[in-house]
């Protein structure tokens, strides 16, 4: 039920791409201004880099959460699909694995690329990787309740924002200095295991506050 | 078990009659309370070694920092409460102390700045508690637009109920990880309560003002409640009787 789930989620993603492509060229587009606004020097970027890229990523993935249950309620997919498929858990599960698989996982693809225009030392490519594949994975959780509760709202995009991203404040903090340790020689699995951690808790506790918040929405 | 006691709490009508009653009372005990806390704390109490008498901004600063945290965590038990038993009336409760927890927590912010400005001789440093406590008014400020967001109360009701179940689980998180943030990046500022032990007059002081000022915060939730049960149950008999229809 699952597979068949996010086979349906990621064939609807693949046909609209351009909702895949949005979010990446606003990633990258909000990393170019930073050096344009504040500075081209590279000691300074270096020690920012950092910061940048987990905050450009975070409003990235957080502009791309309308695609994940707009359309579907619209045209009454998602009603249909919660009311039948017996389980709204797997639906709202497999939604959000398919968001994370097509922006989630393209964001941390493409942090390599701009941690080099950041000037953040090689060091720390590696710690960039491993936090932005969580937090994004977070991201997409949380975002997810976000979501759901807005989603039948005619201006829900600015209160997405308000909602959602004071839930993010811890796993910015910890992404974000685990990169500036890597990149200063430090160990960073303190952070990386607390991550790991709250990862764990959402994935456990969010779908269910998930199925609330699309309940709430629908009915 | 008998139940109905609980059904009986839980019904508008009731809780406007027995709110009604007891309002006046609660009144008078918050103003018997805020002027004795604020006699011993602005005349009956001593001056700090250090900070002179801009010590005494602490007895409004801190009880409404206090108040700030206890309603938003009074606002999810409210919203938790009428989301699993669908009870309105808590859902009423939770809706009404939302605005006076985000006034308390600007209220503790603007005190926090104009104490800062005199002994840090700076408005605003990135310290944990203060950005604890913004992060805690932007929380509030969420739920309540969410809420009015629906042109449906009930529905309103319930996703802020969502978002405020979830937010108080994650408030503790932030809590944690922005303490930890501010040890890494910062060292230690100045404490609040640098000082190990208070002095007594002033100890009273500060408790009595706690006490005062999260009763009227609770008063001032009574009113909203009862203005948002008439709102509400404007149909009923009941409600055009009390307000002479």
């Amino acid at each position: 039920m699952l597979v068949k789930l996010l086979t349906r989620e990621l064939l609807r993603h693949w046909r609209s791409r351009q909702d895949i492509i949005n979010p990446l060229l606003f990633f990258v587009l909000t990393v170019t201004l930073f050096p344009l606004a504040v500075t081209p020097d590279g000691q300074i970027l270096s020690q920012i880099g950092s910061g940048i890229i987990w905050v450009s990523a975070l409003l990235a993935a957080m502009l791309s959460l309308e695609s994940m249950y707009r359309d579907d309620y619209h045209d009454g997919t998602l009603e249909l699909l919660i009311l039948q498929s017996g389980s709204p858990y797997q639906v709202v599960l497999a939604k959000i694995i398919a968001h994370w698989l097509t922006t989630g996982l393209p964001l941390v693809i493409i942090s390599p690329l701009l941690a080099v225009m950041m000037q953040i030392p090689t060091s720390a490519f590696l710690a960039l990787i491993l936090t932005l594949l969580i937090g994004t994975a977070v991201l997409s959780l949380i975002g997810s309740v976000g979501m759901g509760l807005t989603v039948g709202l005619r201006n829900g995009g600015v209160l997405l924002s308000l909602l959602v991203l004071p839930l993010y404040i811890p796993i910015l903090i910890y992404g974000a200095s685990a990169v500036n340790s890597a990149a200063m020689g430090l160990e960073y699995s303190g952070q990386l295991s607390f991550m790991g951690a709250y990862l764990i808790g959402c994935l456990t506790l969010v779908p269910l506050a998930s199925v609330s918040a699309i309940k709430v929405s629908i009915q | 078990m008998n139940w109905q006691w609980f059904h009986r709490l839980s019904s508008p009508k009731w809780f406007y009659q027995i709110s009604g009653k007891y309002l006046p009372w609660l009144w008078a005990i918050t103003l018997i309370l805020m002027s004795v806390g604020l006699y011993q704390g602005l005349y009956n109490s001593p001056v700090d070694y250090q900070q002179s008498s801009t010590v005494r901004i602490m007895y409004i600063h801190v009880p409404a920092a206090f108040a700030s945290m206890m309603f938003y965590v009074i606002m999810a038990v409210a919203a938790a409460i009428g989301y699993i038993w669908r009870i309105k009336l808590a859902h009423m409760a939770a809706v009404s102390i939302a605005p006076i927890g985000a006034a308390m927590t600007m209220l503790a912010l603007v005190t926090g700045s104009l104490w800062g400005k005199p002994i840090w001789n700076t408005w605003w440093v990135w310290d944990a508690r203060l950005t604890s406590e913004l992060i805690l008014l932007f929380l509030y400020l969420g739920f309540i637009s969410l809420h009015s967001a629906f042109d449906d109360r009930e529905v309103g009701d319930r996703a802020a109920g969502v978002l405020a179940m979830v937010g108080v689980i994650n408030v503790p998180i932030i809590h944690f990880s922005v303490d930890w943030w501010h040890t890494l990046h910062q060292g230690a500022t100045i404490s609040k309560f640098e000082k190990p032990s208070m002095d007594p007059a002033m100890l009273t002081a500060l408790l009595l003002m706690i006490c005062a000022v999260i009763l009227f915060g609770i008063c001032l939730m009574l009113y909203r409640m009862r203005n948002e049960i008439l709102s509400r149950e404007q149909t009923k008999s009941w409600v055009r009787e009390v307000v002479g229809i």
